[in-house]
């Protein structure tokens, strides 16, 4: 890391010395600028947040502390000590940015977490010049290649279709911001008046409200804890995060099938070690063709890589002649101790 | 093919056993018999061999893929599963062609490769993955590199046969014993409601396992309707003596015959008409020798002079499941002993009786299992006098009481991915015990802990990882665990000059830091108390 990086990691994210502030951080700080409300991302007790308007509400909601929150809107640039900074969309989750700082050494740019997929539930990803590209790789091998997302909705719809047939509750592992919201917008296109519903655990309540008031139209719902007593969930969805598998929660559910939608179930053994009956491979991260692809778009001449198998992605971009390296942002938390 | 795939996909949606032998016995009722045959070939376990090596594959993988040789390894070390990493990362086809059905895909394309040198064996490789995708190509995959381990047991795909043919699983189990080669006649006879009259003399019944037991024997009951006898440690074997020829099986489904001359030797003064069940073992003077001893046979097909004389090996016989030509299973243990006993009268000296365990009550047999190590055996096995000969693991008969196991401490030093449902966690590790001022390494193990311990261990490992060599990782020399073993022989080809035998994790000792951990000289001290035989 040579000294005229505008970024470098610190405190589990990156530390701009420039503009006086950090980047999705993972203790609290002065000044930060969060990219998303994910809990790898965002933690709560820094002193001024900076972060896209549209994901005020989750990020409220996930780390507390709004009243320090500063929102901002798409490309409109804001000035942060010595730099200029803009929030664009990444496709990830409503309300999602990636970071792009213009300053005197160069104009990085910060992916957060991204897709190039389309996604009903949020803006997609706008690309725009940058000389240093700062990507995540959480699926930075090429055996990841995500399916068409149509076809992966039109086979988690089949499922139901087959538990409803058999009589058996459809229980559909997601994770409960993000993911759980983009399903159930992507279903209730599909099912357009037919008058189906789906259960929510209820750890996905409050985030399907926000959804809602920001106009996002899902799936109606009803809260599980809702349900009278002895009510059957047979041919029932019912949405639950991973966390829920396993837990004594699941006895209402006798005779289910058990989904998980995530990129990780391209791999067969992680499914089967889980014990899911189905995997839906349907991520809300790029997959191998966009990192490389995105890297092309943003024209940058120089890549780091953060966040997942990062090593892969650089030897790759570095044997076609790029300018790659991969940093370890978790290492500046074990370093001191924590 | 397009049924085959399927099943597969039908099997692989599901973890539920009843679901899955409805899929099973679905397809088996549905599939042409030339298809079947090959189903139930593969899904039994049995394989193609030596059709290509992975290193081509990973080769021929980069080419397709048009990604570098290293990022292929990188892939393949992240999914854990060659056939899987292959079909994830060469193009899928722009359009998805007729799948040929099973038979012609296995007998036209793959079972070909073979015979084909490596150019061709490429080019017919690389045309099959541009025409074959998705779960076909798995499938395909699978079947050119080995067994197809999808999640089903030999005992699923027989309950599943049995209720297509309407038969006993025992008599399906039957069935699918001995060289059973993947024909439309045998799927055809697999299948068929009717009585087994004309069966090929060689095939072994299948074999009645026991099972371990957990709780002290006064938990069975009467003790007066138990037999006991020592537990071998060898391989267990059928002795089948019909219509004038001899066939020797070892449990694994292997004809022995030729291997152990001295036996079937012996066997020559046996009556027609007979199947005896029984285990070898090495021995010499009337006493057993260690199972070290034993692997000197293994493998040999044609033992000469020499190897004859230093690993002797015996027949001891504990079971008759035929007599005069008829299936004895039915008859209660005690009269097969009697019959068995009759049989034997004219046997040779390498077929052996060994005596039953006499006991009176329980409260005698802890201390006859406590010697079992200076008898050379592994404990007692508890069988109950009026049961019939069953078939597989059934529980409820048959009891092994094993003695209970050495153990060591020893410490965590490298890991690797597991493979299938274990392929991106580390489960695979190296244990190493003080010699001098360094660690040596001295077993390794695959099982002992539980699900939650190895992802916790995983995690560990990844954050303290050393080095890396290839999949293989070197971890920082903190963790000690307790391991268990069945037997120690020295050992020329191993750096701690020891092998320890079926070692396993039995416990994570947090509370043992590594000056805690075991030396080699505790090890040594077992295998001078043990008087192991040297390993050649």
């Amino acid at each position: 890391m040579s000294a005229d990086n505008l970024l470098q990691p610190s405190e589990g994210g990156l530390y701009c010395r420039a503009g006086g502030f950090w980047i999705d951080p993972l203790r609290p700080v002065e000044r930060s600028i969060v990219t998303h409300a994910h809990a790898d991302h965002a933690r709560g007790g820094s002193g001024e947040v900076h972060t896209a308007r549209e994901g005020l509400a989750i990020l409220g909601q996930r780390v507390g502390d709004s009243d320090r929150h500063a929102g901002h809107d798409w490309g409109e640039p804001f000035v942060l000590g010595d730099t200029r900074v803009t929030l664009h969309p990444a496709g990830h989750i409503l309300g999602s940015a990636w970071v792009r700082i213009e300053s005197e050494q160069g104009t990085w740019g910060v992916s957060g977490d991204f897709k190039r997929a389309p996604d009903p539930t949020c803006r997609p990803f706008e690309p725009a010049d940058v000389d240093v590209w700062v990507t995540e790789c959480t699926f930075g091998l090429p055996v990841y290649r995500w399916p068409e997302p149509a076809e992966v909705v039109q086979d988690i719809l089949e499922w139901w279709d087959g538990c409803r047939a058999e009589g058996r509750p459809a229980v559909l592992f997601c994770y409960a911001l993000g993911k759980a919201q983009r399903v159930l917008a992507e279903l209730a296109h599909r099912t357009a008046d037919d008058g189906r519903r789906a259960w929510l655990h209820g750890a996905m309540l409050p985030l399907v409200r926000i959804y809602r008031e920001a106009g996002i139209a899902m799936l109606p719902t009803t809260p599980v804890s809702e349900a009278r007593r002895g009510q059957s969930f047979a041919g029932e969805l019912v949405v639950a995060p991973p966390s829920a598998a396993g837990s004594t929660w699941m006895r209402r559910f006798p005779n289910h099938s058990a989904g998980f939608v995530s990129g990780w179930m391209k791999i067969r053994g992680n499914r089967r070690r889980r014990g899911y009956d189905r995997g839906f491979v349907m991520s809300d991260h790029a997959d191998w063709p966009a990192l490389v692809d995105t890297v092309e778009d943003m024209r940058a001449r120089r890549v780091i890589t953060i966040h997942g198998s990062g090593e892969a992605l650089a030897g790759y971009l570095s044997s076609r002649g790029l300018d790659a390296g991969s940093w370890n942002l978790r290492a500046t938390l074990a370093r001191d101790g924590s | 093919m397009k049924r085959f795939v399927a099943l597969f996909e039908a099997l692989d949606r599901t973890t539920s056993t009843n679901r899955k032998i409805e899929a099973l016995a679905g397809y088996f009722r549905e599939v042409p018999p030339v298809d079947g045959a090959w189903a139930v070939w593969f899904l039994t376990g049995q394989r193609l061999k030596r059709l290509v090596g992975s290193r081509e594959l990973r080769a021929w993988t980069a080419q397709a893929s048009g990604l570098p040789d290293w990022l292929v390894e990188s892939s393949y070390q992240h999914v854990g599963d060659l056939a899987e990493t292959m079909t994830l990362l060469a193009p899928e086809p722009g359009h998805e062609a007729d799948l040929p059905p099973l038979h012609e895909l296995v007998e036209q394309r793959i079972r070909p490769l073979a015979g084909l040198d490596e150019e061709a064996r490429r080019n017919r490789v690389l045309e099959d993955w541009a025409h074959i995708g998705g779960t076909a190509r798995f499938l395909y995959n699978k079947l050119i590199t080995g067994a197809l381990r999808v999640g089903v047991s030999r005992r699923l795909v027989t309950r599943a046969l049995a209720e297509v043919a309407g038969v006993d699983t025992g008599i399906l189990a039957h069935r699918l014993m001995g060289d059973w080669q993947p024909t439309p006649e045998r799927f055809e006879a697999l299948i068929s409601g009717e009585a087994d009259e004309d069966r090929d003399p060689s095939v072994p019944y299948p074999f009645f396992l026991a099972s371990p037991l957990e709780e002290g024997p006064e938990t069975l009951g009467d003790a007066a309707a138990w037999h006991a006898e020592w537990k071998w440690d060898g391989i267990r074997a059928q002795l089948i003596v019909r219509e004038g020829e001899l066939h020797l099986w070892s449990r694994g489904e292997e004809r022995m015959n030729g291997r152990f001359p001295e036996v079937e030797q012996s066997a020559t003064s046996l009556p027609d008409g007979v199947v005896v069940d029984g285990e070898l073992m090495a021995w010499r003077d009337g006493e057993p020798l260690p199972f070290s001893v034993l692997q000197r046979r293994i493998g040999r097909r044609k033992p000469g002079p020499k190897t004859l004389a230093a690993a002797p090996v015996s027949f001891l016989a504990f079971d008759l499941l035929e007599h005069d030509g008829n299936d004895l299973r039915e008859a209660p243990l005690d009269d097969r002993l009697a019959r068995l006993d009759a049989v034997l009268g004219d046997a040779g000296e390498r077929i052996l009786r060994p005596p039953a365990v006499a006991f009176e009550a329980w409260s005698e047999l802890p201390a006859l299992r406590a010697s079992s190590r200076e008898r050379g055996v592994e404990g007692l096995m508890l069988k109950r006098r009026g049961s019939p000969y069953r078939v597989g693991r059934r529980r409820g008969d048959w009891w092994k009481w094993k003695v209970e196991p050495y153990t060591f401490d020893g410490v965590l030093l490298y890991a690797q991915p597991g493979h299938g449902r274990r392929s991106n966690l580390f489960t695979d590790y190296t244990f190493a015990v003080h010699a001098g001022d360094e660690l040596v390494p001295v077993a390794k193990a695959y099982s002992g802990l539980t699900q939650a311990e190895i992802e916790e261990l995983d995690r560990w490992i990844r954050a303290h990882t050393r080095e890396r060599f290839g999949p293989v990782r070197s971890v920082e020399p903190v963790q000690v665990f307790e391991l268990a073993f069945e037997g120690i022989s020295r050992s020329k080809r191993h750096k701690s000059g020891v092998a320890l035998r079926f070692p396993r994790i039995h416990r994570w000792r947090r509370d043992l830091t590594v000056a805690d951990a075991d030396r080699i000289e505790d090890l040594e001290r077992l295998l001078a108390g043990m008087q192991a035989g040297e390993e050649p």
